[in-house]
């Protein structure tokens, strides 16, 4: 096991990939616990298949991905936001027109300019050699302040996601609260997308807060074990993807998957004894 | 002085009036129930006594002992906090963030009026159960416990007793005339429940898109308008 660490280490694609990946999991795992409990969580898809089109278009006219895609998708949250809390579409119907439509933007850019090819393949599903010097910074100072926040403002953001309503009421600034969690998710996202690819970035917000869901108790117990579990699962999903040379992305779904499993059998038990 | 005083204010909603001519009182100690059909405005009301939403003509005007972020507000539960993962400790404490201003996190004040209040309304043995386990009534009385965490001087309720069954309603209401008369929190409520209004109630505000009444429960009992109503729910 310490052999295949070292072997992995000695790669520094894989070291930046192993760091970005780590903060990455933290990050999306603490907003994450919030967009699932106020039924956001389809956010994540919608701002990933977004971050899809304009990585595609940045690709297609030469200039930064990252530069394009992050107030893209910055822009998207806001506009998700909005639509999902008051609108004459819904919300959950807004999210597929405007993911669905990201992505068939993304996919003319492309086959206009490049053609389908691995490059698109990449973007889909991920590719662990995408990571660069400047996503690790990036990294690092996106989770440095996804957790003061969590840290700082903890209470505020439990009332804000228990019942928002209330916490207007008792003065709490609740559309302040969304939107710096919407800003977050969407940095966050566009950053994880090219390692984890824009299909499969959602499920680092989902699947840890739902596994979490199913046996602890309290919130403070969701967002630590959520925390814990992503970083986790991501860690041993792409030591498998080293090992057995599977897709990194997938192979962390995968290992995420097999952990929801596993805590719902746990909470089920409890709940029978 | 009044603790509120609503002065001909009407609420509207992009500029389509919502509910107009309001002219109320709320004195300390009163325990005022809003009655009135669905779309009545009543929602609205709330909004405006919270402070969510200004008026479009007219004012509510704030005693000066009242903010408006000191009223304890207990809201109607949403379909996303039947599962939410969090103990009854956390949903009560979180009544006391507008006392926390821009601390990170409670002080020893605060847990000891969570406690207090918990206390109060008989819940501290729940204390870290978990919200989503709890029965209806259980959880509208954390709720409540987080209201009074959030107030010393009024709390405003939102239809209380939606969808619990008659028996846990009946102690629901014993519950808060016991915190009006004991504790002299001012009480107001909307509801929909005219027979318990009256029966509690020591003011009633019948709205239908604006004020057909205001006065005291006695004296609603011998309008006409009190006596249609009445009639008319009886019928049903």
């Amino acid at each position: 096991m310490i052999d295949i660490l070292e072997q992995m280490l000695s790669y520094p694609f894989l070291t930046r990939a192993i760091v970005v990946g780590s903060l990455v999991s933290l990050c999306s795992a603490l907003l994450g616990v919030s967009l699932v409990l106020k039924r956001y969580s389809m956010i994540g898809d919608g701002l990933s298949h977004v971050g899809f089109g304009a990585m595609a278009i940045a690709t297609a006219v030469n200039v930064a991905p990252l530069a394009v895609a992050v107030p893209v998708v910055i822009a998207a949250a806001f506009l998700l936001l909005r639509v999902s809390n008051n609108s004459a579409i819904k919300g959950d119907a807004a999210i597929g027109l405007i993911s669905t439509s990201a992505l068939a933007i993304g996919v003319l850019a492309i086959s206009m300019t490049t053609g389908m090819n691995t490059d698109v393949y990449n973007y889909m599903f991920g590719s662990v050699l995408a990571m660069s010097g400047s996503d690790v910074r990036l990294s690092m100072v996106l989770s440095a302040v996804v957790l003061i926040l969590f840290i700082v403002f903890y209470h505020k953001i439990f009332a804000v996601t228990f019942d928002e309503t209330f916490a207007h009421a008792v003065g709490i600034k609740t559309g302040f609260y969304n939107m710096l969690i919407a800003f977050l998710t969407a940095v966050t996202i566009v950053l994880g997308m090219r390692m984890m690819g824009a299909l499969l970035i959602s499920s680092l917000i989902i699947f840890p807060a739902l596994t979490s869901m199913r046996v602890c108790k309290t919130f403070k117990a969701v967002i630590i074990n959520s925390a814990v579990l992503s970083v986790v699962c991501f860690f041993v999903g792409i030591v498998i993807s080293y090992v057995y040379a599977t897709p990194t992305g997938a192979s962390v779904v995968a290992v995420n998957m097999v952990m929801f499993a596993v805590y719902t059998l746990v909470g089920a038990v409890r709940r029978r004894i | 002085m009044s603790l509120i005083t609503c002065e001909n204010a009407a609420f509207a909603y992009e500029n389509k009036p919502v509910i107009e001519n309001l002219n109320f009182t709320v004195d300390s100690g009163d325990y005022l129930c809003i009655v009135g059909e669905n779309g009545s405005g009543k929602s609205t009301l709330i909004k405006g006594l919270l402070q969510l939403m200004s008026p479009a003509v007219g004012k509510i005007i704030m005693g000066d002992e009242l903010r408006a972020n000191e009223i304890g507000y207990l809201p109607q539960q949403t379909a996303l906090q039947k599962d939410f993962p969090a103990s009854v400790c956390e949903v009560v404490l979180s009544g006391c963030l507008n006392q926390s201003g821009l601390r990170p996190f409670y002080g020893r004040e605060q847990k000891q009026s969570a406690r207090k209040n918990m206390e109060q309304l008989g819940i501290l043995d729940l204390k870290n159960e978990c919200y989503r386990d709890l029965s209806g009534g259980q959880q509208q009385r954390v709720l409540l416990a987080r209201a009074l965490c959030a107030t010393t001087k009024m709390l405003l309720l939102d239809e209380p007793v939606t969808g619990l069954d008659p028996v846990v309603t009946y102690e629901l209401y014993q519950l808060i005339e016991k915190i009006n008369r004991e504790l002299k929190i001012t009480v107001v409520m909307v509801s929909h429940d005219i027979e318990s209004a009256v029966k509690y109630a020591s003011h009633i505000l019948h709205l239908q898109n604006e004020q057909l009444f205001y006065g005291t429960t006695a004296e609603y009992l011998n309008s006409d308008l009190g006596k249609k109503f009445m009639r008319g729910d009886c019928d049903d």
